[in-house]
């Protein structure tokens, strides 16, 4: 049986890389927005700080938020929440539990986090950022892939899919809560009519899904033009694609039922699950949107409790 | 970079590749002329993908700095060291033989004692030795056996045969590297596998862990609960506890991860506590139990002592196994070995002068520039005197050491070690190394085919000890055309 030690490190090891693998997505679809945007209009990339919720570190550490300042900050620096730091983490909970993970998961994710280190300076140039990014996410894939083909339906493999799952519903939840006149918010200045912005809006929210590798499911399931509602809906209540938080509050659900004691935790994700279902999104995006994410991702954050609280060892 | 065997001149050491310059000794003779026959590039380009490998597999240790712990590429130097199959048929028999008197030795020690009587040993040795544990006395352990795993240190001399240099009887480490740096060169030179060479593996090492640890299981059930159990991620040798628990498929567990209840010890799991059977702890005695030893450990699990002395648990090794691996009592092994089992010694000692003893003494003060003290039990070759390499100040601080302490230390002519060739920058360069190899003993025993080979990586030097700089080499074991 798992040891609740072992439990922690390797559900923290998924969570960690998951968001590096996310964070390295937001920044692809960001330095690919803003070639889209015609002169003179700049990108917001402080809504990027806002959507990792570093705010107040951010600003502690930079005045401005440029592009540079804000790409430093969350793919190179080491301060605990880039990208790289994230890997770290992620290497760190991975060695601490090789024994009980195939011997080329680790090999894997130390080859991603000496990739990482060994480039990201690098990708503070627009010139070589994409490339390296995209480096990123498939070496990312790549482990997602091994474990999916080696790895036993065994606890250790539910607490990988919790992690993961988890981290991703909170990602996507977050994702969504950019908005284009933060984005862009020359053109909210400028008293732009809502008709001369939408070509802009379009844009962001093709990016947005992008951003999940959602561009193209989207285009099967979706056969209107892009726009903010569908995009929301589809990225959080669209049960088959695996990036939705409806799909990833279905999956933990799912992994539940193969671990002990799971009741309190089953009770609070299916909680947040009726709160990501029944949600009425195109009311929710004339008014009321910021607070119905807000609350989504509350509810995930308990649903981490619940899980620490159940099955990790108490903290001394 | 190429190789040239007529520049390499190990003289005046016994080099165990090449006899004299330009001439491979009979085992080596194909590694020698495959080595002179690579191209730079493929020199370069092998050595490069070696340390890419480490790299990659994640084959670490952590070396303890000022500025912090680090954690650092293993190094392995590319050139495999050879030892002949019929060499170490003997040497292996010689390993076992000692190991089953160690036994013998301890289980004696913490029972009958009839040893001291018999005053082959005397007592005072044992029962003033810093690694006797009284708590131990009466326990009988099953299978007798009291250390399950052994790393015996060999080193060859001027004549080219195995001396033991020392029994490592608490918690011998490197057998990891052995099986990684396998891995290693088989990536490195697969042309000299098989086709060339009849290589004995090394890999099945936690297999042979593995049932070693299920025969000490005080319950007869069929699959046991194994852990290995580590002091935590900061030890030096983290990489290698998660690695045998990894190949053995047995728990990693931590001291926090354990509790003791009615004696027996359970682990927390995420379905709740699940009893323990056999424990290979990766801990020192003083920490295992805060309520047997130390009582600021923070290592160990409370309770954990009673619960292996009522025989509800087994640890492997055994709380007190380490009374026989005092550098003092290494002397007394041959008479050890003829006392219990009335055989002759198949693997010598070193000649050692003990500082206990008047005479030895007086000799060892007279001639310490010419020899090496060791204390009684340090080990990592801390607080080792080398004599003709010492200052006179150092000469000076041993002998008022010696003389206040004189329990505390033994004397050993300065072996000079066989070397092995090196892939230094740019040339081959011999160096001088020594060979842990692992023998268990359980119902069963076993050695493993060669063991780790550790090299003095700086010219001359004799320190092959990875925390002061050493470095490794894969050990090939091949059978005699």
């Amino acid at each position: 049986m798992l040891l609740s030690r072992v439990a922690e490190r390797v559900y923290w090891q998924a969570r960690y890389l998951e968001r590096a693998e996310n964070m390295a997505r937001l920044l692809q679809v960001f330095s690919a927005l803003q070639l889209d945007l015609p002169k003179g209009i700049k990108l917001g990339w402080k809504s990027l700080i806002q959507i990792t919720g570093h705010n107040s570190y951010f600003y502690s550490k930079y005045k401005q938020e440029n592009e540079r300042n804000v790409v430093r900050f969350l793919l190179s620096e080491r301060n605990g929440v880039s990208l790289v730091d994230m890997l770290v983490l992620a290497r760190e909970n991975a060695r601490t539990t090789r024994e009980i993970m195939p011997t080329e998961a680790f090999e894997l994710i130390n080859g991603l986090y000496h990739f990482a280190r060994d480039h990201v300076e690098k990708g503070l140039h627009r010139a070589e950022r994409n490339d390296i990014l995209e480096q990123i996410v498939s070496r990312a894939q790549q482990i997602g892939g091994l474990l999916a083909g080696s790895m036993s339906r065994d606890e250790a493999y539910s607490f990988v899919r919790l992690g993961r799952s988890l981290e991703r519903a909170d990602m996507t939840t977050r994702i969504i809560d950019v908005d284009a006149r933060k984005l862009m918010p020359q053109l909210e200045v400028e008293g732009a009519e809502p008709e001369a912005r939408e070509p802009y809006d379009n844009t962001l929210w093709m990016n947005v899904l992008r951003s999940s590798s959602a561009y193209q499911m989207y285009r099967q399931h979706v056969r209107e033009r892009v726009n903010g509602a569908d995009v929301a809906k589809f990225l959080l209540q669209n049960e088959q694609f695996p990036r939705s938080a409806a799909h990833n509050l279905t999956t933990l659900t799912k992994v539940l039922g193969n671990l002990p004691n799971s009741g309190k935790v089953t009770w609070q994700v299916n909680r947040t699950r009726r709160l990501v279902r029944n949600a009425d999104l195109q009311g929710l995006m004339q008014q009321g949107l910021l607070e119905h994410l807000d609350l989504v991702q509350q509810e995930i954050g308990k649903v981490h409790y619940k899980v620490a609280d159940t099955w990790f060892l108490p903290s001394k | 970079m190429r190789v040239n065997w007529k520049t390499y001149n190990p003289r005046p050491f016994f080099d165990e590749i090449i006899s004299s310059p330009g001439y491979a000794r009979k085992p080596a003779k194909k590694l020698a002329s495959y080595l002179r026959l690579l191209t730079h590039e493929e020199l370069l380009q092998k050595k490069t993908a070696a340390e890419l490998a480490i790299k990659t597999m994640g084959i670490s240790f952590t070396v303890y700095s000022d500025a912090g712990n680090i954690d650092r590429e293993w190094p392995m130097d590319i050139i495999p060291r050879l030892i002949a199959g019929s060499e170490w048929d003997q040497t292996s028999k010689g390993l076992r033989q000692r190991l089953a008197a160690l036994n013998c030795f301890i289980d004696d020690i913490y029972n009958q004692q009839k040893i001291l009587k018999d005053k082959i040993v005397p007592a005072e040795l044992i029962l003033n030795s810093g690694n006797f544990r009284k708590q131990c006395l009466g326990m009988k352990p099953k299978h007798k056996v009291w250390a399950h795993i052994c790393g015996t240190d060999l080193i060859k001399g001027e004549n080219g045969q195995f001396f033991v240099l020392e029994d490592n009887l608490r918690v011998p480490s490197g057998v990891s590297y052995m099986v990684e740096n396998r891995r290693v060169t088989k990536r490195t030179f697969p042309e000299l596998f098989a086709d060339n060479y009849s290589i004995r593996p090394v890999a099945g090492y936690p297999a042979e862990l593995l049932d070693m640890l299920v025969s000490l299981s005080p319950r007869s059930v069929k699959h046991p609960e194994v852990v290995v159990l580590t002091p935590g991620v900061f030890n030096s040798a983290y990489f290698e506890h998660s690695y045998l628990a990894q190949r053995m498929g047995a728990e990693l567990v931590e001291g926090g991860d354990l509790l003791v209840e009615d004696e027996k010890v359970y682990m927390r799991t995420i379905a709740g506590l699940s009893q323990v059977d056999v424990i290979y702890r990766r801990i020192d005695d003083l920490f295992l139990d805060p309520l047997a030893f130390r009582k600021d450990s923070v290592l160990g699990v409370p309770g954990l002592f009673t619960a292996w002395k009522k025989g509800n648990v087994a640890l492997a090794n055994a709380p007190g196994a380490g009374v026989a691996d005092d550098k003092i009592i290494y002397t007394y092994v041959p008479k050890i070995i003829k006392y219990y089992l009335d055989e002759d010694p198949i693997l010598p000692n070193v000649p050692s002068y003990l500082c206990v003893d008047k005479l030895e003494r007086q000799y060892v003060l007279e001639n310490l520039d010419k020899l090496v003290v060791k204390p009684a039990n340090e080990s990592g070759g801390n607080g080792m005197l080398i004599g003709p390499q010492a200052s006179k100040h150092e000469l000076a601080e041993f002998r008022q050491r010696i003389k206040a302490d004189p329990r505390n230390y033994m004397a050993q002519p300065l072996i000079s070690l066989s070397t092995v060739p090196i892939l230094g920058d740019r040339v081959v360069e011999p160096r001088h190394v020594d060979l842990r190899p692992f023998v268990l003993q359980g119902e069963k025993s076993y050695v493993t085919p060669g063991g780790l080979t550790r090299v003095a990586m700086v010219k001359g030097s004799y320190v092959v000890n990875s925390s002061q700089g050493g470095g490794s080499k894969d050990t090939w074991v091949v059978e005699d055309v």
